[in-house]
């Protein structure tokens, strides 16, 4: 009931999503469409336990006065705002709209900016060329960084008619060894996917049950 | 002052509270820090509670009495045992689902788009092509095959299968380099849309 039960309701739903891709069957392909409703309910619900295991980590830390818990009173505050919010007023408009367009639109952009800084010196950690394969790192990073700027479409070499640029050179980069990388890394990646797809419907692969599963 | 206006004030100081960490760690980037938790938290919560749980369980079965959806909600449900230490086994079943049904959905769409179309774009089509594009199609050819090759761990990497790895290496670092420089690009273009707003839209904002 504990570990065989979870395993074989895995190998059903596993299989009837499979089944559905090679049969035209008009009741299998309703019970898929069901199984893909399903699968945002659930996914739906495991949000809400995230947020309830969230409340409550903060409610300890306020009760028991631990350090920095003030700022625990300002996620609790922030969380409860937004959902009394759309229950008072609505999704669409009205403070939850405005917390979102004002506040938290405007600190994720920050955030996602603040890691320039972050990147950039990663990069001069990571770039330093101490080998063959450093180098070509250093070298393709650099040159597609030059390429998106609009100083990278002044420098570069004119052979007879055509102007060879740094953006020239980048646009290439991607186009076809960065392509070739990302393919090969996709294939390998779709294929590995695929094994460990087929390894959790059998049920050989449960480890994403949790211990003793 | 209007909403509009107090919104675009209280963005600009938040912007900057983050931006602050840059200097040091400070309580004003703690507590901007913090907010945008509560405040994502409490937005994604609403989000996914009425696009899933009430457009795909709660309004469906209790209102439209289709009751092929009640075991979407009975199995979210069962993600809560979860909660308690002694009745977590029990979404174990919630999870189950989740995974497999996943893991069936992905099996045929994974080869199809990840294997098949990929190996069909990497096979050269060289009649009728420019020379530059033939070349091109090959260096593709080259780089998507020796990656494989040095992705291939079934056989120890020495002689040829080594020559060919050490070519897929070179490429994967050409990739990994390009996909780096490609990635600080996007988030320095982040950070210029940071200072536009900052520099540009507040000071209109308040008339300056």
């Amino acid at each position: 009931m504990k570990k065989t039960g979870p395993v074989i309701l895995g190998f059903l739903v596993g299989i009837l999503m499979l089944v559905q891709y090679f049969t035209p069957n008009a009741w299998i392909e309703a019970r898929y469409n069901n199984v893909l409703d399903w699968k945002q309910v659930v996914f739906g619900m495991t949000l809400i336990l995230g947020v309830v295991s969230l409340f409550l980590y903060h409610w300890r830390k306020i009760s028991r006065r631990q350090s920095g818990w003030g700022y625990s009173v300002v996620t609790i505050g922030g969380l409860l705002f937004m959902i009394f919010a759309a229950l008072i007023w609505s999704p669409e408009a009205g403070p939850y709209r405005w917390m979102f367009d004002y506040v938290q639109a405007p600190m994720q952009a920050t955030m996602f900016a603040l890691l320039a800084f972050y990147v950039a010196s990663a990069s001069y950690r990571a770039f330093r060329a101490r080998g063959f394969h450093a180098a070509l790192l250093l070298t393709a990073g650099v040159i597609v960084m030059l390429g998106r700027v609009p100083l990278g479409e002044l420098i570069g070499v004119r052979i007879g008619e055509t102007h060879i640029s740094l953006a020239t050179i980048s646009s290439w980069i991607l186009d076809y060894p960065n392509l070739a990388a990302k393919r090969g890394v996709m294939i390998g990646v779709g294929l590995g996917m695929t094994a460990t797809a087929i390894k959790i419907i059998v049920g050989i692969e449960r480890t994403y049950l949790g211990r003793g599963a | 002052m209007d909403a509009s206006m107090a919104g675009t004030i209280l963005a600009a100081i938040f912007t900057l509270a983050i931006f602050s960490l840059l200097y040091r760690d400070n309580p004003f980037y703690r507590f901007a820090e913090h907010l945008l938790v509560g405040v994502s938290a409490g937005y994604y919560v609403v989000h996914y509670f009425s696009s899933a749980v009430l457009r795909k369980f709660a309004y469906p079965v209790f209102v439209s009495q289709d009751w092929w959806l009640l075991p979407g909600g009975l199995l979210g449900l069962l993600m809560l045992f979860r909660l308690s230490r002694h009745t977590q086994w029990v979404s174990r079943y919630a999870i189950a689902f989740y995974v497999a049904a996943w893991s069936g959905y992905l099996i045929p769409s994974v080869i199809q788009e990840r294997v098949l179309v990929q190996i069909q774009g990497t096979i050269p089509q060289l009649i009728g092509a420019t020379p530059g594009a033939v070349i091109g199609a090959l260096i593709l050819l080259v780089g998507v095959t020796t990656i494989l090759v040095y992705f291939y761990f079934s056989a120890e990497h020495r002689g040829a299968l080594n020559s060919l790895s050490r070519i897929g290496i070179t490429f994967l670092m050409i990739g990994f380099g390009a996909s780096f420089g490609y990635t600080v690009m996007g988030r320095v273009s982040l950070l210029i849309g940071r200072f536009q707003f900052l520099f540009q839209e507040v000071p209109e904002v308040l008339g300056l």
